[in-house]
């Protein structure tokens, strides 16, 4: 997320004797006074539950603030760091209000009904109490995730090159792409968990699934498309056939494959929260179904930022890796 | 700042870093000899048939420069084509040292108009292509540094080719070609794009190397003055479908001058036969 600036940062950094107009310096500053405010507010005004970290909370907010308020002015002499803490100084800003009036709403005023609308120091009190379990339901969700994405990936890069390539594996696979590529892999949910030995087994085919057919589709776009010129050109050098898929096709399908990794990742999030809710007990979306069930709502709210995070984490990782492998592309979208 | 990145050709298996080794690469007497025997062709649109070439005879000697002019459209790159092995004749055959043309072999090569390098390779990843798909990488590796040299390019080894002028794509195309060693160079139009500066500059180039590496070249083009300056023989055709309709031998010496009173007066001849008058 942070590369949308990278445009701007080296030109930032690369003038570093300049400093900002003293306004837009202590300008920045404003920053610091909502997260100075919520610690007071969160401190002094009274509760109408029982929060145990409150006391907590209010002295985290309170050292953030204060570390903005000193940290702030002197952000441009601080290189590259404080070119960032300065770029987004407006949106910690903007943030330390919402808590401020997330804060009041809940905890001080309690103009939304408490159960389902639990104040800021309560999900800290789920992320400071059960961590562990917490770990452990992101730890069962990547295993389970790793495994369908890397066979789907796999299976339907493969098999999209195939029919791109051969006329024959074109025949045969386009009816039936077409026929069951379309219907959502969460459709042969109840299929899936009484044909397969475990629920474990089940669902890594359900995510394989979800995410092999965008895979498959666009691969094999991607192949179809490629500029004949480009074959010509290695069969006049004496390439063999092997070359021609290997060293002209797929690295030339290779930015289309990508955009299919993209919706392979993006569908086999919905898979494995819909799969670990029904079938697998385990994983985040088990996490969310429990923490539902036991009216605990903290945590409910504390699994969906985990898995925000989880997620945003791998989309990025997906760009990074894009980025490594289409470096020879000009004009990439960034994220 | 590119050649920072690992790219596509990083995920390849290492290649064993041998020194050049002793490399056959003959200078000179080294182009075949090409000929054109009543060959005939036609296209396939809307299943009725186009003919294009019309019983096209010729043969080119064997380090020989011919020029093929005619008017666009007329069936030149289809001839090209035919000689390159990529598309089979309809009718008549097409011999290169006695062997029969059949299929692409890269002792045959084609450079196309547009320079078609592969945009995820860089340049010199564009130039080993050949070497590379035939498994000779390692023992004639030497020989990219040595074609990029020739064409000019040995700075921009490590650039991709979307950072290169049209003109250096060009030349990148033709040291992919050079680096191959080959016998027969065919060359559709590869200069029709560039700007008119540019032209000039490499179609010196092209005759230096020519001259020096001996190969066999059959160019195609619709700029007269273009095939004067390079080439020994003019072929002239007709509107489709494809006729001889002259061959004009070009005397003077090389490098030619653009303003040589000879080939001013050829120019004006050409164009007498293709209906402009000079």
């Amino acid at each position: 997320m942070t590369s949308v600036t990278a445009g701007s940062l080296p030109r930032a950094s690369a003038r570093p004797a300049a400093p900002p107009s003293p306004w837009v310096r202590w300008g920045t500053v404003l920053a610091a006074l909502p997260w100075l405010a919520l610690s007071v507010a969160t401190r002094r005004l009274p509760e109408t539950g029982d929060f145990p970290y409150s006391l907590v909370f209010a002295n985290g907010t309170g050292l953030l603030g204060l570390l903005l308020l000193t940290g702030l002015p002197v952000a441009h002499g601080l290189g590259r760091v404080g070119a960032r803490l300065r770029h987004w100084a407006p949106w910690i800003g903007v943030l330390g209000l919402a808590f401020l009036a997330w804060e009041l709403v809940t905890a001080k005023l309690e103009l939304l009904p408490m159960p389902f609308f639990p104040p800021p120091q309560a999900i800290l009190e789920v992320f400071l109490d059960d961590w562990a379990r917490l770990g452990h339901s992101t730890f069962n969700s990547l295993v389970l995730l790793a495994g369908g994405y890397a066979i789907g990936a796999a299976v339907g890069f493969v098999l999209g090159v195939a029919i791109g390539w051969s006329r024959a594996v074109g025949y045969w696979a386009h009816p039936i792409l077409r026929f069951v590529g379309p219907l959502p892999a969460t459709a042969w949910l109840p299929l899936a968990f009484f044909v397969f030995p475990s629920s474990w087994s089940a669902s890594t085919f359900l995510v394989a699934l979800a995410t092999g057919f965008p895979v498959t589709v666009l691969t094999w776009s991607g192949v179809a498309g490629v500029n004949k010129a480009y074959f010509d050109v290695a069969r006049t050098l004496g390439a063999s056939g092997t070359f021609l898929v290997l060293r002209v096709a797929v690295p030339a399908a290779l930015p289309h494959v990508f955009v299919g990794l993209f919706m392979g990742l993006g569908g086999s999030f919905a898979v494995l929260v819909v799969a670990e809710m029904l079938g697998v007990k385990a994983g985040l979306g088990w996490y969310l179904q429990w923490a539902q069930g036991w009216a605990a709502y903290a945590n409910m709210y504390a699994a969906l930022i985990v898995m925000a995070l989880m997620c945003s984490s791998l989309i990025s990782l997906l760009f990074r890796l894009r980025d490594r492998l289409l470096a020879w592309q000009k004009g990439l979208v960034q994220w | 700042m590119v050649a920072a990145l690992p790219r596509w050709a990083a995920l390849r298996r290492p290649l064993r870093a041998r020194p050049p080794a002793a490399d056959p690469a003959p200078e000179g007497a080294r182009g075949a000899e090409l000929s054109v025997e009543d060959v005939s062709h036609a296209f396939q649109i809307n299943g009725a048939p186009l003919p294009v070439l019309d019983r096209i005879s010729l043969s080119v000697a064997p380090g020989g420069f011919v020029a093929l002019l005619g008017p666009s459209g007329c069936g030149k790159s289809t001839l090209l084509r035919l000689a390159a092995g990529l598309e089979p004749a309809d009718d008549g055959r097409l011999v290169l040292d006695g062997e029969r043309i059949d299929r692409p072999d890269p002792s045959r090569l084609l450079v196309f108009q547009d320079p078609t390098l592969y945009p995820w390779r860089t340049v010199r990843g564009n130039v080993a292509v050949g070497l590379e798909a035939r498994g000779l990488l390692a023992q004639r590796r030497g020989r990219i540094d040595e074609a990029l040299g020739l064409v000019g390019l040995s700075a921009f080894a490590e650039a991709h080719p979307h950072q290169l002028s049209g003109g250096m794509q060009q030349r990148t195309a033709l040291a992919r070609a050079l680096v191959n060693d080959p016998r027969l160079l065919l060359l559709d139009e590869p200069l029709g794009k560039l700007d008119a500066l540019t032209r000039l500059a490499l179609q010196d180039e092209l005759v230096r190397l020519w001259r020096r590496s001996g190969f066999t070249a059959l160019l195609v083009t619709h700029d007269v003055e273009e095939a004067l300056v390079l080439a020994e023989r003019v072929v002239v055709l007709s509107d489709r479908p494809a006729r001889i309709r002259a061959e004009i031998r070009v005397e003077a010496p090389y490098p030619r001058r653009r303003d040589d009173p000879e080939l001013v007066r050829l120019r004006s001849h050409i164009l007498n036969i293709l209906g402009h008058a000079a």
